[in-house]
């Protein structure tokens, strides 16, 4: 089958329900997206379908049908970039293992929401655990993303 | 994590007979400088690099500085080559850094100062002794990242590798120029010829550089002096794990490579009774299936998914487990310990049977905690490729030296033939200092004929075969005098780690385990008559270090008891708090008045219980030698009592960067939170019963509130900062909510008891 994955076409073939998450990453190489936990509870995988945040380790490819966003998109599109440049401001990363699916989800926040308040923030995150516990830089970077996005 | 200190706490004191002759043989050799590893065997006249120590490497492409620790979220990588920077003359911006290899060269030195004295002793001669511990720990020559130990570890180290790099530059531009080297200076990785101001890079001094020696011992810059030291500085690795660029061990690509997992036993230690593989072999993609000893298979396949699917269709039927099989059974023997022989005393002072004998006036408690997994955020992963004699393990881990003697022994290898490429780990917290997923995938690796193979574990895999926190009960009494207690007799049942640990290394556990008690024994508490009892229950469920090992419960239990006791005499706990701590430890009072003062806490008004939709909880413990206090708020609402902020002091003696120091202290809060309010590993049927993240929960963003930090410097001696946030954080939570409800929580996780929004 053939996917758009951060505007590039790849095809590959594999079973209809194989998770996307392995796909990206064993089939195609694609590995800023992280396994955590198999059943969409933490977050780490998580990408964009047609901008929309997915938790590509329960989504299987054969649903598919749009297009793939992943943190190897840098810069593209803007918000990305943002939200990244904020993330590196606030030095927000610890072990770094859960940061991928932690700017996807802030990413696809900001894309619908410019100006979020904390219990936006809250709830959009709500899927995204970190163990190190960065959240008060990830909430910190999530604000200052948006007004640097503001200044544009 | 903690100390392999005190894996070798034990050895040494078994072995301190000989060793007290022994320093004195030792020191001459405890004097010869460390070999490099960075030259291997190459003939260092004919170099093009220069590498004055282990942990510098100058080349055309500027200068990289080994980090010899395992970088896993706490900065240590930048923090020890701030200091390198510090001494150095280095652009932060230049600056590269590398884990290394596995050597004992980059071995831990303090490693056994926690042998000397009370952690607020700071005597002349308690430092005398710990330093004199620093010769034993370098001939066991163990790299480990764990106990808060890297950053006081590193910090004359890692100046001194700066400083000694320095001058050998320094020599060589003087040499080239035909000039004194005491007439030069240093800036931003050139040297300067302040006569002429010319100027030549460190890159282009290197192999000049490679043929001269370096001084042992250079001198220090007075602090006054340091530029990068106290301030904070833009980490190294965060640029990379924002672009999901950063190679964890679940990233790493090599040729040829397949994709593996394991499916192991779900009880501990037992075997297989009988399986059936056939089904999960014909699968698609899998290639190969291996028994592991007896006590699990290995999936090898061409996809980490398909190696899942196929794990999940093994049949087997495993055998029964040592241990009870109901979480009943196993605290059974818990409470059953406390009527054995104590595995140790600590702290004893004055009569305790005696002083309680004829007192009415007594307040008891009871305290239990729970097993834990750490559940980092990576699964447990590592490659491994078997090929030609030669063994490569590329792995997140705090223990490359263990790694590779592990595999040493397993294979016949010699030291050069294994070669441990430590990437980042996405999370470590002390589970990454066992061995046990670098050497299955060792074993996994000795059946793919050569190629490399990733074996990458399920959450649930990881989640049900973890080294837990043990659980632990504690039994406290005490005696209020009037303005602090008169008498404390505490009672703590815990299985020994450094016991478990034996069980599954080179390591002997003989005598007391002292992190049963640690976070309990040790505090500075000026107190008449104390006695801490240790008992450990003994069972073959796989205990290790978990963030702050023994202070993670026992933090619990002493700053509960703490509160119970002011309670008791409606004091005010912070006001009791200063007057326990009399003068064994100045810099404990300036913590405590300092969350105080951060948290406007104004004695026990609002504190007390029912009398509002409000609470707050204050916690105070010495760990990992910082001393460290936090107060709590929490507040009442529809959906469940709310975290509402977060107040910490922490003295650290010397901040290497504040901004990081404050994100672990943090980090170190909310892991304690996550456990304290839903953090529980049980057992039915001799199996771990929580799986993944859906019952065995962390904290998420909306649970978290502001987290305020002060750092102090009032202690002399440095500290690390991994560990001393956990400790308190869940006796303030528990206080608070006391204060809150007036319901006292003496068994976590606190979500059996109460609800949490």
């Amino acid at each position: 089958m053939k996917l758009n994955i951060n505007g590039d076409y790849h095809e590959v073939d594999v079973e209809a329900d194989m998770p996307l998450l392995w796909v990206l990453r064993d089939e195609i190489g694609l590995t800023g997206t992280k396994f955590g936990c198999g059943i969409a509870q933490c977050g780490a995988c998580t990408v964009h379908l047609d901008g929309r945040p997915i938790r590509s380790c329960s989504y299987p490819v054969g649903n598919v049908k749009g297009k793939i966003t992943t943190i190897e998109s840098v810069g593209d599109p803007d918000i990305l970039s943002k939200v990244q440049e904020a993330w590196i401001e606030l030095q927000t990363p610890q072990c770094g293992y859960c940061q991928s699916g932690q700017i996807m989800s802030a990413t696809a926040l900001l894309a619908n929401n410019p100006n979020p308040t904390d219990e936006d923030i809250d709830q959009a995150m709500a899927g995204n655990i970190c163990r190190c516990g960065a959240y008060p830089r990830i909430r910190a970077a999530i604000h200052a993303a948006a007004n640097a996005m503001k200044e544009v | 994590m903690s100390k392999l200190g005190t894996i070798t706490r034990r050895t040494f004191i078994v072995a301190s007979t000989a060793v007290v002759g022994g320093v004195l043989f030792g020191t001459y050799k405890y004097k010869q400088p460390v070999p490099n590893p960075l030259l291997g065997g190459d003939d260092a006249t004919n170099l093009d690099f220069a590498s004055p120590n282990p942990y510098i490497k100058i080349d055309q492409d500027g200068v990289t500085v080994i980090t010899p620790r395992a970088e896993m979220g706490q900065g240590i990588h930048s923090t020890l080559a701030m200091m390198v920077a510090e001494e150095m003359d280095l652009d932060w911006k230049t600056i590269k850094t590398e884990h290394g290899p596995a050597s004992n060269s980059y071995y831990v030195g303090i490693m056994m100062e926690t042998l000397v004295g009370h952690q607020y002793d700071h005597s002349a001669s308690t430092q005398r002794k710990r330093k004199l511990t620093h010769i034993p720990a370098k001939f066991l020559g163990i790299q480990m990242t764990g106990g808060s130990m890297s950053t006081p570890d590193g910090f004359v180290k890692m100046r001194s590798a700066g400083a000694s790099a320095r001058l050998v530059l320094m020599q060589a531009a003087a040499e080239q120029w035909g000039v004194d080297a005491i007439s030069l200076t240093t800036d931003n990785g050139f040297v300067i010829n302040p006569a002429n101001d010319e100027k030549l890079s460190y890159t282009s001094l290197a192999v000049k550089a490679a043929q001269l020696d370096a001084p042992a011992s250079p001198p220090l810059r007075d602090p006054s002096q340091w530029r990068y030291i106290g301030k904070s500085v833009a980490r190294v690795d965060i640029p990379a794990k924002t672009r999901g660029t950063a190679e964890f061990a679940i990233d790493v690509k090599q040729e040829g490579m397949l994709h593996a997992t394991i499916k192991m036993s779900p009880r501990f230690g037992a075997g297989i009774k009988s399986s059936d593989t056939s089904k999960a072999a014909a699968m698609p993609g899998v290639e190969k299936i291996v028994q592991l000893e007896n006590n699990g298979f290995a999936v090898i396949a061409n996809n980490t998914w398909r190696a899942f699917k196929a794990a999940n269709a093994i049949v087997v039927e495993w055998e029964t487990a040592s241990y009870p099989a109901d979480q009943a059974g196993i605290m059974e023997i818990y409470e059953d310990s406390f009527r054995s022989e104590p595995n140790g005393t600590f702290d004893e002072k004055g009569d305790i049977d005696l002083f309680f004998a004829d007192k009415g006036d007594i307040v008891e408690a009871e305290y239990r905690v729970p097993h834990l997994a750490h559940s980092t955020m990576e699964p447990m992963t590592a490659v491994a490729q078997v090929n030609n004699g030669r063994v490569d393990i590329w792995a997140g881990n705090q223990a490359p030296v263990i790694i590779r003697d592990a595999i040493m022994e397993l294979g016949g290898y010699e030291a050069s033939d294994v070669h441990i490429h430590t990437t980042f780990l996405g999370g470590g917290f002390g589970r990454r200092a066992e061995t046990d997923f670098s050497v299955v995938a060792y074993h996994i690796a000795t059946q793919t004929n050569g190629r490399p193979v990733k074996v990458t574990w399920s959450r649930e895999e990881d989640m049900q075969h973890d080294f837990y926190r043990p659980a632990a009960i504690a039994r406290f009494k005490g005696v209020m005098g009037e303005k602090k207690p008169q008498a404390i007799d505490i009672q703590i049942a815990s299985p020994s780690i450094m016991l478990s640990m034996s069980k599954r290394g080179p390591i002997p556990a003989i005598g007391p385990d002292p992190l049963i008690a640690e976070g309990t024994a040790g505090q500075p508490d000026d107190i008449e008559n104390i006695r801490i009892r240790t008992f450990a229950p003994e069972l073959d469920i796989p205990v290790g270090f978990w963030r702050s090992v023994g202070a993670s419960y026992n933090g619990f239990f002493h700053e509960s008891f703490m509160d119970e006791l002011a309670a008791s005499r409606d004091i005010d706990p912070v006001v009791m708090r200063l007057e326990m701590f009399g003068d064994l430890a100045p810099p404990a009072n300036k913590v405590v008045e300092k969350v105080a003062e951060m948290a406007g806490w104004v004695g026990r008004e609002g504190i007390n219980a029912g009398a509002s939709n409000r609470g707050r909880g204050f916690a105070y413990t010495l760990s990992y030698g910082a001393h460290t206090a936090q107060i709590i708020d929490v507040s009442m609402t529809e959906r469940g009592i709310k975290i509402d902020r977060i107040y910490c002091a922490v003295d650290v003696g010397v901040a290497i960067d504040p901004r990081n120091i404050e994100a672990q202290i943090q980090s170190g809060i909310i892991y304690g939170l996550s456990s304290a309010m839903s953090g529980e590993i049980t057992f039915a049927d001799g199996m771990v019963v929580q799986s993944n993240y859906h019952d065995y929960p962390a904290m998420r963003m909306h649970q978290v509130p502001d987290i305020e930090v002060a750092i102090l410097e009032n202690n002399p001696r440095i500290s690390g900062v991994g560990e001393p946030g956990t400790p308190p954080s869940i006796p303030a939570l528990s206080n608070a909510i006391f204060a809150l409800t007036g319901q006292r929580i003496r068994e976590l996780p606190m979500n059996k008891h109460i609800e949490f929004v």
